[in-house]
Formats: C-alpha cells, sequence, structure tokens
C-alpha cells in the first residue's frame, strides 16, 4: 500500500468509512487479554452492575482500535504522526459502530506534508462514541 | 477527592516485550484480517522488520506490568468508577514484534469538575527502544465517577 499523495487529496474529502459488526461479550472478553485491560467492568455483569452500571460495556480502546485500522487502510501505519480521540459516550454490547472520517486541514511541518483527518466513531443512531483527530504524513 | 500532592509522582519504569502472538491476538480482538499485520513473511515484504505494534497496542504495555493498578492504589480510587476519558498517541518510530521497550509513566495533572463528581487523572508516558530512543508518547485521562452522597 502507497501513501496518499499530496495531489491526491483535498480538504472536505472523506475517508472509506469502516463498518464493523455488533459489539458481543465474547469480543470484551477477547479484547480483555488481548489489549491488558483486565478491569472487570468490562467482562463481569456482576461487578458492573455493584459498581452502578447496567451491564458490561466496551473498554474505550477497542473503538479506538477499530479507528486505528480505519486509519490504517487510508494510509499505511508508518505515516501515522498523531492519533487522539475523547470518549464521547460509552459503548454498550450490541452496538453496531462504525468508523468515518474526513481530511479537514493540508498542514506542513518543516519536512513532512501532512493531512490533519478530523475521525469519529458512530453507532447506528448516530450517537458520537469518539471524536478525535489524527495526522498523517502525505508521500 | 484525590490528592493532588500526586501529581508529578512517577511510575515505576517497566520493561514490554513485543510479542508476535499477542500480535496475533490483538488482531484477531479487533477484527484485524490483513496479512501485515498476521504474517511476517507479508509485514517484511510490506517493508517492517516484522510484525508491526497496531496504532494503541502499546497501550497494553502499562497495563500488562500493573501500571495502572499501582496508579489508582496510590491515588486511592477504586477500579470499578472509573472511565477513559481521552487518549492521544504521538508516534516517532514503528514498533515491531522482537522489540523490546521501556515504559516511563507519571501523573501530570489531577482536577475535577461538576463539584467534584467527575475528578481526572491525567497521565503521560514515554515509550523507548532499547537504545533509549523515544518510539511512542502517550497521553491518557482517566476520569473518575464520584459517588453523590448529597444528591436529593
Amino acid at each position: 500500500m502507497n501513501a496518499p499523495t499530496r495531489d491526491q487529496v483535498k480538504v472536505g474529502e472523506a475517508l472509506p468509512p469502516l463498518e464493523l459488526p455488533p459489539i458481543t461479550r465474547a469480543t470484551l472478553a477477547l479484547f480483555a487479554g488481548a489489549s491488558g485491560d483486565h478491569n472487570p467492568i468490562h467482562i463481569d455483569i456482576d461487578f458492573a452492575k455493584a459498581s452502578g452500571m447496567p451491564d458490561v460495556f466496551a473498554h474505550g480502546m477497542l473503538p479506538m482500535a477499530y479507528l486505528g485500522r480505519f486509519l490504517t487502510q487510508w494510509a499505511p501505519q508508518t505515516r501515522l504522526r498523531r492519533f487522539s480521540v475523547r470518549f464521547a459516550a460509552i459503548t454498550p454490547v450490541g452496538a453496531r459502530l462504525s468508523c468515518t472520517g474526513k481530511i479537514v486541514e493540508i498542514t506542513e511541518d518543516g519536512h513532512e506534508t501532512l493531512a490533519r483527518l478530523e475521525i469519529g466513531v458512530v453507532d447506528k443512531q448516530g450517537e458520537v462514541k469518539l471524536a478525535g483527530d489524527a495526522l498523517v504524513a502525505l508521500a | 477527592m484525590i490528592d493532588t500532592k500526586h501529581i508529578g509522582l512517577r511510575l515505576p519504569t517497566v520493561s514490554f516485550e513485543v510479542e508476535k502472538g499477542r500480535l496475533r491476538f490483538f488482531a484477531k480482538a479487533t477484527g484485524e484480517t490483513r496479512p501485515e499485520y498476521l504474517d511476517e513473511s507479508a509485514a517484511r515484504a510490506a517493508g517492517y522488520r516484522s510484525l508491526p505494534a497496531p496504532p494503541t497496542f502499546l497501550m497494553g504495555a502499562d497495563l500488562d506490568a500493573g501500571t495502572m493498578t499501582t496508579l489508582l492504589e496510590t491515588l486511592n480510587v477504586p477500579i470499578g468508577r472509573i472511565l477513559h476519558g481521552e487518549q492521544s498517541f504521538t508516534y516517532h518510530a514503528p514498533v515491531c514484534a522482537g522489540d523490546v521497550l521501556s515504559v516511563e509513566s507519571k501523573i501530570s495533572d489531577i482536577y475535577g469538575k461538576k463539584s467534584g463528581a467527575l475528578e481526572f487523572i491525567v497521565k503521560d508516558s514515554l515509550i523507548k527502544d532499547a537504545t533509549g530512543e523515544t518510539v511512542l508518547e502517550a497521553r491518557s485521562v482517566i476520569v473518575v465517577r464520584n459517588p453523590q452522597e448529597n444528591a436529593a
């Protein structure tokens, strides 16, 4: 995969979206093990309820990992310079998430031309789960 | 309230080896199926030394070593009350399977909002390779949900 070039991109252009399968309890169990985040609030419904939550819910880093896939399907990972998100809402079991993004700025940092992307994760109802931005070095 | 005397606290430096099996497990857990993240020859063909660590993978370095547990115990925060508020990564060099990294983390800030109902802990980490070069900077903002004892 080649990095997008300065000539290929323009401000306002949307990136190809990434649609994810529904979040299951099995997804959360696997992600707990793979990510190293063993907080029982994501995998043990008894603990979640005792902590005042109605059910287990996704680790924030799971949709952020999906956003990582979304970014690296647009440009090789070696071009990624910065990746930043705010976690806006909890992602429950059963949520169907999509990653979206668009180019909002082309900027220079001295030795590289960078695309600044606004990125987000939304559910089927359009609720924003994560919102953030990324800097990708263009070829 | 969390004691703000902990601002500036340095957490123990930990070591983390990037393992191929763990990378494949992370790929499975996140639905990643592209060969360069699973197959070493495909990774090499894509220009990597070995399987690359995906953009958010190195959160696990601190977690595996128990740094978050240490932080929460030190600050006397129950794990069931925390949420992830913000996360950012600044990338300086690719990280691949076989790399042995060190992670230096500190508490950069502690502050409250909404009359103490929510408190925020900011943790900054530098992830360095075996030569001491910084390959990744990470910032986590952890939100603490405090019980509303005086709520009507």
